[in-house]
């Protein structure tokens, strides 16, 4: 029943211990929602037809001008709808309250948001961006903040939402039932990449989650849906160099450089890597240089001091966050895709998605 | 000497050609010719005639952004603009729509029309101070307006700190376009006001007053309270951008979030402005054509004063995620939910005075029916987003802009455009057609639900608001929504070409033609200048449908 | 004296005037929100930083501020006397209360000015332009801000009242106001009242909640 109402309803998955009881008291309110106006448009179809013009001119005693409901009824009605909302506000209150405080003993992490990324810094020292990784079948609490304008966390498979502001933390925690990958979506709009602000929560088996913890590289695929990327390498990476590559490509996804990279020509916040390596790019400040892997990897580590010209200084620094493996891994995957041709209508650059 | 005619022997609408023949005082569309008599009439009725061209023209600029925006929203990627294009043409969405339709909508045009001939006064209050109004709102309105062409604006017309005070849009201007917007409001609802308390006929006690005049009154009175709010909170907003005095800048240990409950003190009540005055128009048509007083005239009057009153409490229930205590959260719920207590005795009274009624379905009732349906269910899904723990899922996501539209579009816009239709003999003497009528109006219901009946699940399945690109699996329901756009847009200028051809070529209305108690019908077929040659002394209610039209006129006369 | 024409749409004269006054009451209703959305603001903000607040209210000078606040009382008062006046047909002494009154409204402004000049002095500016290295922090600078914000919308509203009191005085000098003539010039005191009391509000926030 659940199930059937859940799709019904195009509500989400129920992944997180706080969905289903929620979805419960969403179901109750919008079935309601739905009968209520149901009935009372059913009931004043019905008087329009019955006691029509045409109508009344063959049954006249029908038309009463003083008919009124009787105040019983009126009184029912308004005492009912009473009783139905406060019921519904003291259901919601205690889930609220639920929502909000999160139990003893949850996972903490902390949370930067920062147009358009999120950041996230786990305990004792572990850092990541865009893929928040946590324990399945854990409380994991987040402390959050905003760098720049009010961004604000959405799971909606979660059914979890915190307005991440400026100059202050608010928190907000979940516990995902199972491990898989669920989406994170920003959503307060915070400027032109406020859209493709996006993330993951990757939750982990306990054991995988404190291997990855430790710095393992976890070699198997991760449980549950792949978040779908809008730009999706496939078929363009030359078959010899597969295992470098599909590292590089993993790397480039939990690593955040997707967020801001397409991989097949469509122009965003960063440069796309497709056609990238081995051309001639030209520089903030003017002159050129050529995009080989020693260029890849100091703008992986100072992204600023060779700027690509015409995109605006947002990308931060790995040193220090990215092991040399994965570097070159990254790189194998951009030289991966120096033959893929830009999109025939791709305009400049600068315009879509850039900053001001 | 007037006093002897009947006004229904006044056949109505007479020809230019005849004014020189007339010994009766022409209607007021006649009386005084050439564009100077217009632009500075003092008389209420022309003034709402000029409000109705230029905020038709503003419903008809919000609706093409609103086309631009579901276009680009076919695809998942860009289909037709780029990200920031996309951003400047949601924020005028909303800011048009919101500042310069919807708010002076029904007040401004019907209200203007309609409060002093409804109470036997032969003008507002201060006839001038409702000029300078109408020229307030132009200055406003093409500074707003500047602000789209100059630069364009990128917030949202929610303005949050601390984007609003960072980005490089022209948010200056639309903050000062807006703050002079506010003033109009201001001057209306001030005029309205001392309206409804001093120039009662002689004989009309509020308790007579039809339940129109209560909403309008209701609406004023938030109109006055809430503005002034909104337009400091602006003028914040406008002097953080050009002094840099942050007073939400975190920077300088300001709150962004404090401007938040700023911008829906006044914001939260605004809707309330929104839906007051449409529920006006609704009573007045459902009496009408059921041919019944209401079933209980006093519950509605009170209730436009509750919601008025309660509706200045609310605001918090758009903040419940961006960091309030609960205690607030609880507090804001409840009194949001308490809200709809009084829209739904509303709804009830309604359809309650339609039992045993005797209908004429016409076009106006048509749309009640749409609105019967529509705001009922936008309404309680309205409650649906009260209770806190679902908002937390919903905030922010399709499920809202649905909500909103479903109250906005399916209530105050149907009401709208129900009112352009019920009164349309009145303001310009002539009949509409009725069967294009309905067929318009059906249509325009359908187009309004395949626009945001998909939207709901939109919300549902997680899609936030203000998206310029978004996931694949939230295509299909975007084209729907799209779709159903296209329709609404085409069925809203069906309906309008329907009134413009009825203006030249419509039959020609006689006086009362929906054979109406309320006072407004009792005047000539199209009211003269001054709205009665005599002032009418009332000894009747407005919905008094025992008395016979004859006894129902005699009633209105001045003895 | 000239008689006041009366309009269209109203019955009699007396309605009227009834109508103008309770314009103006709506009006000033309208005017107290304003005020009250900074109020609102100074609330919010001093329960955020409560010492600081406390400390740079004491960095005010409470004794412009009160004189300040007996200045405006004081022209109240003679804008009240000088309604009293016209209603006696008494023209030299209301118009001359009515200057006096505009008297104390521009010395008000000066001694705003004053205040003001002292701020600045002591690098005390509003927004970024703060430089005072004594009260520092967040509390303070907001502190300020919102003292200019709140002081500076007050002296809008003086400048707006002293232009009616301008007009009040012409009109009661020239005899256009007089006994069963006085309803226009009631709306001018009761404009000035306004000021008058948002400023008693204003007074003990900016300058006596002091540490």
């Amino acid at each position: 029943m659940n199930e059937l109402l859940r799709r019904l309803l195009f509500l989400p998955q129920q992944s997180s211990t706080m969905a289903e009881s929620i979805d419960e008291l969403h179901y109750f309110v919008i079935i309601t929602t739905m009968l209520g106006a149901l009935l009372v448009t059913l009931v004043g179809g019905w008087f329009l037809l019955r006691y029509r013009e045409g109508r009344i001119q063959t049954h006249p005693h029908d038309y009463d001008i003083g008919a009124k409901p009787p105040l019983w009824m009126k009184v029912a009605a308004v005492f009912a709808l009473f009783t139905l909302f406060v019921v519904w506000w003291a259901i919601g209150m205690r889930q609220y309250l639920e929502l909000r405080i999160a139990p003893q003993g949850a996972f903490e992490v902390e949370v930067v948001a920062k147009q358009w990324m999120w950041k996230y810094t786990y305990p004792e020292g572990g850092r990541s961006i865009a893929a928040l990784y946590v324990p399945a079948g854990r409380p994991v609490k987040l402390t959050l903040t905003s760098r720049d304008v009010i961004h604000s966390f959405y799971v909606p498979e979660f059914r979890i939402k915190q307005d991440v502001v400026p100059g202050r933390f608010t928190t907000v925690w979940f516990e995902a039932k199972a491990a898989g990958v669920y989406e994170i979506l920003c959503t307060e709009y915070c400027g032109t990449g406020h859209s493709v602000m996006r993330g993951q929560v990757i939750a982990l088996e306990p054991g995988d989650f404190d291997r990855w913890l430790e710095g393992e590289d976890l070699g198997a695929p991760v449980a549950g849906p792949r978040y779908e990327q809008p730009w999706v390498v496939g078929n363009t990476a030359p078959a010899q160099e597969l295992d470098l590559v599909r590292t590089g490509e993993r790397a480039a996804s939990t690593q955040g450089c997707l967020r801001c990279h397409s991989v097949d020509g469509t122009p965003h916040i960063g440069p796309t890597w497709a056609g990238l390596y081995g051309s001639v790019v030209p520089l903030e400040g003017g002159g050129k240089a050529l995009v080989d892997a020693a260029y890849i990897t100091e703008s992986m580590m100072d992204p600023l001091v060779k700027m690509h010209a015409g995109f605006a200084p947002l990308m931060p620094s790995y040193l220090g966050r990215i092991r040399s493996g994965e570097t070159a891994a990254i790189i194998a995957f951009i030289k991966s895709l120096r033959n893929v041709p830009p999109e025939p209508v791709a305009p400049t650059p600068s315009n879509d998605g850039g900053a001001p | 000497m007037s006093e002897e005619r009947d006004y229904r022997d006044d056949p109505g609408g007479t020809s230019p050609f005849d004014q020189a023949n007339l010994s009766f005082p022409p209607d007021y569309l006649r009386d005084g010719r050439g564009i100077r008599s217009w632009l500075l009439t003092t008389d209420h009725k022309r003034i709402g005639v000029m409000f109705y061209a230029i905020i038709v023209l503003m419903l008809g600029l919000g609706g093409i952004f609103a086309l631009l925006i579901r276009t680009e929203l076919l695809t998942p990627e860009r289909t037709v603009m780029s990200a920031s294009a996309y951003n400047r043409f949601f924020t005028l969405h909303g800011v048009v729509m919101v500042f310069l339709f919807m708010i002076p909508s029904i007040p401004n045009v019907f209200g203007n029309f309609l409060l002093p001939i409804m109470i036997g006064a032969r003008d507002l209050a201060f006839p001038r101070l409702n000029l300078a109004s109408f020229y307030v709102y132009c200055v406003g309105s093409t500074v707003t307006l500047a602000a789209a062409i100059w630069g364009g604006v990128d917030t949202g017309w929610t303005f949050y700190v601390p984007y609003s005070t960072s980005t490089e849009s022209s948010v200056f201007l639309v903050a000062v376009g807006i703050f002079i917007l506010g003033i109009s409001s201001i001057l209306t609802a001030l005029n309205f006001i001392v309206t409804t308390h001093t120039l009662r006929a002689e004989g009309m006690r509020w308790l007579d007053m039809p339940l129109f005049v209560w909403a309008i009154y209701a609406t004023s009175i938030i109109m006055l309270l809430a503005t002034p709010v909104l337009g400091l909170t602006l003028v914040l907003v406008a002097l953080d951008r050009i002094a840099h005095i942050g007073m939400f800048d975190p920077r300088l240990g300001g709150d962004p979030v404090l401007f938040q409950h700023l911008f829906w003190f006044y914001s939260h009540p605004a809707v309330y402005i929104m839906i007051l005055p449409a529920m006006g128009v609704i009573s007045e048509t459902v009496c009408t054509f059921s041919k019944k007083p209401p079933s209980s005239y006093w519950a509605i009057a009170i209730s436009s004063l509750g919601i008025a009153f309660v509706g200045f409490f609310g605001w918090g229930h758009h903040m419940f995620v961006a960091g309030m205590s609960e205690i607030d959260a609880g507090i804001f719920g409840a009194l949001s939910m308490f809200v709809a207590i009084f829209s739904a005795i509303k709804v009830f009274t309604w359809t309650a005075t339609l039992y045993r009624g005797n209908i004429t379905f016409t076009t106006p009732m048509l749309y009640f029916f749409w609105f019967l349906f529509l705001f009922t269910f936008g309404g309680m899904t309205g409650v649906a987003v009260a209770t806190q723990s679902l908002d937390v899922h919903w905030h922010d996501t399709y499920f809202v802009v649905a909500h909103f539209h479903f109250i906005m579009v399916g209530g105050t816009i149907t009401a709208f455009v129900g009112a352009a239709h019920y009164w349309f003999p009145i303001m310009f003497g002539r009949m509409y057609s009725e069967r294009m009528g309905l067929l318009t109006s059906t249509s325009v219901f359908f187009g309004f639900l395949f626009t945001f009946v998909p939207q709901f699940l939109l919300g549902n399945a997680g899609m936030p608001r203000r998206y310029y690109s978004y996931p694949p699996r939230y295509q299909w329901l975007n084209v729907v929504s799209t779709g159903g756009a296209y329709l609404l847009a085409g069925a809203l200028l069906l309906t309008l070409i329907n009134l413009l051809v009825a203006l030249k070529w419509g039959k020609r209305a006689t006086p009362n033609p929906w054979g109406s108690r309320s006072f407004e019908w009792m005047t000539a077929a199209i009211p003269i200048k001054h709205n009665f040659e005599t002032p009418p002394v009332i000894s009747r209610g407005p919905y008094d449908y025992h008395l016979s039209e004859e006894q129902a006129h005699a009633r209105t006369k001045a003895r | 004296m000239p008689a006041r024409r009366l309009a269209d749409q109203f019955e009699s004269l007396e309605k009227q005037e009834h109508a103008a006054k309770f314009g103006l009451w709506v009006f000033l209703a309208s005017e107290i929100l304003l005020f009250a959305a900074l109020f609102g603001l100074y609330t919010a903000y001093r329960l955020m930083y409560p010492a600081e607040f406390a400390r740079a209210a004491g960095h005010n000078n409470v004794a412009i501020g009160t004189i300040n606040t007996l200045i405006l009382i004081t022209s109240s008062a003679t804008v009240a006397l000088a309604l009293w006046a016209v209603r006696g047909g008494l023209k030299r002494l209301a118009s001359g209360l009515v200057l006096f009154s505009i008297g104390c409204g521009v010395l008000f402004l000066i001694l705003k000015g004053v205040e003001y000049n002292q701020h600045f002095q002591a690098g005390i500016f509003p927004g970024e332009a703060y430089r005072n290295a004594e009260l520092t922090g967040h509390g303070a600078e907001l502190f300020f801000n919102l003292y200019y914000l709140i002081t500076g919308l007050h002296a809008i509203h003086v400048i707006v009242g002293l232009v009616v009191l301008c007009w009040l005085a012409e009109g009661s000098l020239r005899g256009r106001f007089g006994p069963g003539n006085q309803a226009r010039f009631e709306l001018g005191t009761l404009y000035w009242h306004l000021v008058d009391i948002v400023w008693i509000f204003v007074w003990p926030l900016l300058y006596l909640l002091r540490e």
